[in-house]
């Protein structure tokens, strides 16, 4: 482990800077946030992924999944990806603990920087003690994401006991101020029961406490609520959110549901086909798309001014193949504006108005075609 | 934010091609080369349990008496002129009797797995259809079954109907074979059983009652289908077993009238020469353990590729 | 649990009453009797002991005597006082005399001989267990490598010998051939090394069975959700597999058990045989030949009454290793 005392005190001290970056409040509050993190090029920040490539060697080829991904998250700071299923998003959380399933997957290349660290360059013993202690994970599925053999309690206090050094009864107490902090009642009591007795809300909760056992720095939720009842998705969504802001906890949240997004981040990443299509704060790209894929994602939503006849808007086509992706803009088969120049080279991220806000689209750089 | 959760873009549906349950089966099964070796075998012991008679260089009852006495009255050893494995003390050809022995192998797969499906599909059809008082019972029966000690069945059946014409039928062969599939079917009872049950309860068959799918279609298209990849692969993998224990009352000597010869009598049989004329027991051993070897890979290998479970893992 | 229990040991009962009336019945139709398989009696002779043993009465009556003493037929048992040979019946724990060695009862057969068969079965399936279920874990861990090869090896090994073969060849390559172990061990209970040949015999199959299953069942748990969740909380590689896996990897081994200890305890007669081992398992089919309907009889029941029995463990075993199974 390389990991210094100050960097490890480090959260605090951003969050206490910082109190408008924990509170979704206003669009001028996140602004400011968002202006503070960027005026302040001494406040480390947590993570920096650049130029990440993640690919899957598979019989049919190699499957480019996530392609030169680069993205900054601050200490505290929530950041959503969002993107269609098989974008990369979910792949791009496992590359930052390092958990593609391999084989087939790979990380090939690239840096993550995650609070001073080299996350690529760790032993897997070092990357150990990250993951669980440094980074907790929220999976999709609650249903089969907690081990069906084990009582919750253990599946809990596990964490605990290896990363803070615990003795089983603190492990234990841990484990039941956790269950109580996500909401599951008489926690001493459920402590001994297994995940089939818990609904699929509770379940996630159970989640939510194992991913926080060890009161991590950063928070992936990887599509959190998707499996679960719309009623009991906000829950988990509040408490996911009333929990990062009390522990300073910076999340990124995996969503194909820009609802979600809106509601939870501060800035969104979004991606398409392994890379990054549009990124800047929450209001920026829901405002001001500077990218078609996200005018696109923001018409399908239905809206309540719509006729009722009204058909659910949709993008033509389907993702292109990510076995052999070509030289063209990735997005330019799908795409109501494309030109001869997006068919036969891709555009770099480049910025748009806004703090960081950044396109990858020729036609709505500076001087495109697209208004 | 809740109102607009339910924004899946319609792009996102995935569109996998796909040529069906048993194409895409099918391909699996051809990846997979243990199942492939064990598939080439079962074809070849079915090819030589047909057309052994015509292709053995011996009839497996002729006994070549000039070359045992030549040998001093014992058996010749593999590679003897005439004789390719040998022959055992009666001048018999060991490789005729092979052949021949492959002939009641495969006829015990195939009568043991017939009266298997015969009696414990619709057992276990009746069971999960019929459910309440018909379930109990039937699986109450399964119970019984389930506890006799079947080497015992399979021997006091084969001893008391002996001397019918049943017990004379297939030199005897036949039933000894029935009698091991009258053990055997419990399995298969209780396997189509749990499967329908779970089927009736799956969502694509709930789906198709909503949208008034008639229930003879259901049975057909749905539940039928979906029961016979689990069905045939219990098939494969039960014939080893059926193969075993046949070859083990053999070895006892219950079954096969002699001259008539299984591998486990031609194992017991050379058993007394092991020592001096060893191929006697090694090539029937071979000949059982490539039988139990090429049905298990196969089985294996159909579990694998029709198991809904890995789909898409591959 | 207590009470699905309770119900479950009961429902033995009417299992082993419905074994007992085929098998009675199966046995009364073999043609023959007791004492046709000697040199040829007078039929004088043959009269005077089926009257002795009570085989002149009709099957249902003969069955009501083997059950116990509900002596329906009076008649039947004051007919000759002195020459009747009277016994007390399965349910006052009298399995009835021997009609092949008429100095014993069924008891003293089958109390010489079972502990030496229940402890054959029961090495062999224990060294089933711990041989079977680490080289199924190894194997899926090394998936692909050398390990993994060499457990699908044993496998192969074990599918495809059966019982008799193997005994056979231990018992002539390392006995007779090698000289490592005594060929016919007189003394089963001091000399430990008389049992190795046999167990190993036995267990291969076994082996082979728990190896291939645990393996397949390892590779399937590796790719489960909670597996990932567990790698997500810095779990160690060890603990991975031994809390993590190896539990839920067992659930589907469970299910085979009962189907293999129903193996070694029909397998365990050929061992006996090849080895001569002193257990009851070579009267499992020397007792038919021979017409011996009191070993047929008690045969059937106790080896009906252990797999029967087994069972019951197995699915109770099953209970204990998957939380989510309940019963009521």
């Amino acid at each position: 482990m390389t990991l210094s005392e100050e960097s490890a005190q480090a959260p605090s001290v951003v969050v206490e800077d910082l109190p408008d970056s924990v509170e979704v409040a206003t669009e001028e509050g996140r602004r400011m946030a968002a202006q503070l993190h960027d005026k302040q090029p001494h406040a480390k920040r947590l993570l920096e992924v650049r130029n990440l490539t993640t690919q899957f060697f598979t019989r049919e080829g190699v499957v480019h999944a996530v392609d030169e991904v680069s993205f900054d998250l601050d200490y505290g700071e929530t950041l959503g990806l969002v993107g269609e299923s098989g974008c990369g998003k979910s792949v791009t959380a496992l590359s930052l603990v390092r958990l593609v399933p391999s084989p087939p997957g790979r990380i090939v290349s690239g840096q993550i920087i995650f609070d001073g660290v080299d996350i690529l360059k760790l032993s897997n013993a070092e990357m150990r003690l990250m993951r669980g202690k440094k980074i907790g994970f929220i999976f999709q599925d609650p249903m089969t994401s907690l081990n069906p053999t084990l009582p919750i309690g253990f599946q809990i206090s596990e964490s605990a006991k290896l990363h803070l050094n615990l003795s089983r009864r603190a492990a234990d107490d841990r484990a039941v101020e956790l269950l109580s902090k996500v909401g599951i009642p008489r926690a001493r009591d459920r402590m001994k029961d297994y995940p089939h007795q818990f609904s699929g809300g509770m379940r996630q909760r159970v989640m939510i406490a194992i991913a926080l056992a060890c009161d991590p720095m950063l928070l992936l939720a990887d599509e959190p609520t998707t499996a679960l009842d719309v009623t009991i998705q906000a829950q988990i969504l509040d408490l996911i959110r009333s929990l990062s802001e009390e522990f300073g906890t910076a999340v990124i949240l995996i969503t194909h549901d820009l609802g979600i997004a809106a509601g939870m981040c501060h800035r969104v990443n979004v991606m398409y086909a392994g890379r990054i299509a549009e990124t800047g704060l929450v209001d920026d790209v829901f405002e001001h798309a500077r990218h078609p894929y996200s005018w696109g994602l923001m018409d399908s939503l239905p809206r309540l001014t719509d006729a009722r006849s009204a058909r659910l808007r949709t993008i033509e086509g389907l993702p292109p193949d990510l076995l052999d992706p070509g030289p063209e803009c990735r997005f330019s088969p799908r795409c109501h504006y494309v030109t001869d120049r997006c068919r036969t080279a891709e555009p770099e991220l480049s910025s748009r108005e806004g703090e960081g806000h950044l396109a990858r689209c020729f036609g709505t750089e500076p001087g495109g075609w697209i208004a | 934010m809740a109102n607009r959760t339910e924004t899946l873009p319609a792009a996102t549906v995935e569109v996998r091609r796909s040529s069906g349950l048993w194409g895409d089966a099918f391909r699996r099964l051809r990846r997979n080369r243990l199942a492939i070796v064990g598939g080439v075998l079962v074809i070849l012991f079915v090819f030589i349990a047909i057309f052994g008679p015509y292709l053995a260089p011996w009839p497996y009852d002729y006994q070549d008496l000039d070359a045992v006495l030549a040998n001093g009255g014992l058996p010749l050893p593999a590679f003897s002129p005439g004789h390719f494995l040998g022959t055992d003390e009666l001048g018999r050809d060991l490789l005729s009797r092979l052949m021949d022995g492959a002939r009641i192998s495969m006829t015990v797969a195939l009568v043991v797995q017939f009266v298997v499906l015969v009696i414990g599909m619709p057992v276990g059809a009746a069971a999960a259809w019929f459910g309440g008082r018909t379930d109990s019972w039937l699986m109450r029966l399964t119970d019984v079954i389930y506890a006799y000690p079947d080497l015992l069945f399979i021997i006091l059946l084969s001893v008391a109907l002996k001397e019918t014409v049943f017990g004379k039928a297939l030199d005897g062969l036949l039933l000894v074979f029935v009698a091991i599939g009258l053990t055997s079917w419990v399995t298969m009872a209780r396997l189509v059983r749990g499967q329908l049950l779970s089927l009736k309860e799956t969502e694509f068959v709930e789906a198709a009652q909503a949208i008034g799918v008639p229930s003879k279609k259901i049975i057909s298209k749905h539940l039928l289908p979906n029961a016979l990849g689990p069905v045939i692969v219990a098939v494969t993998l039960g014939i080893p077993g059926a193969i075993l224990a046949e070859a083990t009352l053999a070895f006892i000597s219950i079954g096969a009238t002699p001259p008539r010869a299984s591998w486990g009598s031609l194992v017991a049989d050379g058993q007394p020469w092991l020592r001096s004329f060893p191929h006697l027991v090694i090539f029937p051993a071979l000949a059982i353990a490539t039988a139990l070897i090429s049905f298990t890979f196969l089985g294996d290998g159909l579990r694998d590729a029709l198991d809904p479970k890995l789909k898409g893992k591959q | 649990m207590g009470a699905y229990l309770i119900r479950r040991v009961l429902w033995i009962i009417p299992v082993l009453f419905v074994v007992s009336i085929i098998t009675f019945s199966l046995m009364h139709a073999v043609p023959g009797g007791p004492w046709s398989k000697e040199k040829k009696l007078p039929p004088s002779v043959i009269e005077h002991l089926d009257q002795k043993y009570n085989l002149d009465e009709p099957v249902f009556i003969q069955y009501l005597n083997w059950v116990g003493p509900l002596q329906f037929d009076e008649g039947a048992l004051q007919r000759d006082e002195a020459d009747n040979l009277v016994f007390g019946g399965l349910l006052a724990g009298d399995l009835g005399p021997s009609y092949k060695y008429l100095d014993r009862s069924v008891n003293d057969i089958v109390a010489d001989g079972i502990w030496v068969t229940v402890q054959l079965g029961l090495m062999s399936f224990i060294l089933s267990v711990i041989v079977g279920i680490p080289l199924g874990v190894i194997a899926a861990l090394r998936h692909n490598g050398i390990p993994d090869y060499a457990a699908t090896f044993v496998s192969i090994i074990g599918i495809a010998t059966p019982t008799f073969v193997a005994s056979i060849l231990l018992l002539v390559v390392f006995s007779i051939a090698l000289g490592w172990f005594q060929p016919n061990s007189l003394d089963w209970r001091t000399d430990p090394s008389s049992w190795v040949l046999p167990v190993i015999a036995l267990s291969l199959f076994p082996i082979a069975q728990i190896a291939r299953y645990t393996r397949a069942s390892m590779l399937e748990v590796t790719r489960r959700d909670y597996v990932r969740t567990a790698h997500s909380k810095g779990v160690k590689e060890g603990s991975v597999v031994v809390v993590h896996m190896i539990r839920n990897a067992l659930i589907p081994v469970v299910t085979i058990l009962g189907p293999l200890l129903a193996f070694l305890i029909t397998g365990s007669f050929i061992t006996e045989f090849i080895f001569s081992v002193p257990g009851i398992g070579r009267y499992y089919v020397t007792s038919i030949g021979q017409r011996d309907y009191g070993v047929i009889m008690a045969m059937t029941m106790l080896y009906a009454a252990a797999i029967a029995i087994m069972n019951l463990v197995v699915d109770v075993l099953y209970a204990y290793i998957d939380p989510r199974i309940r019963y009521s």
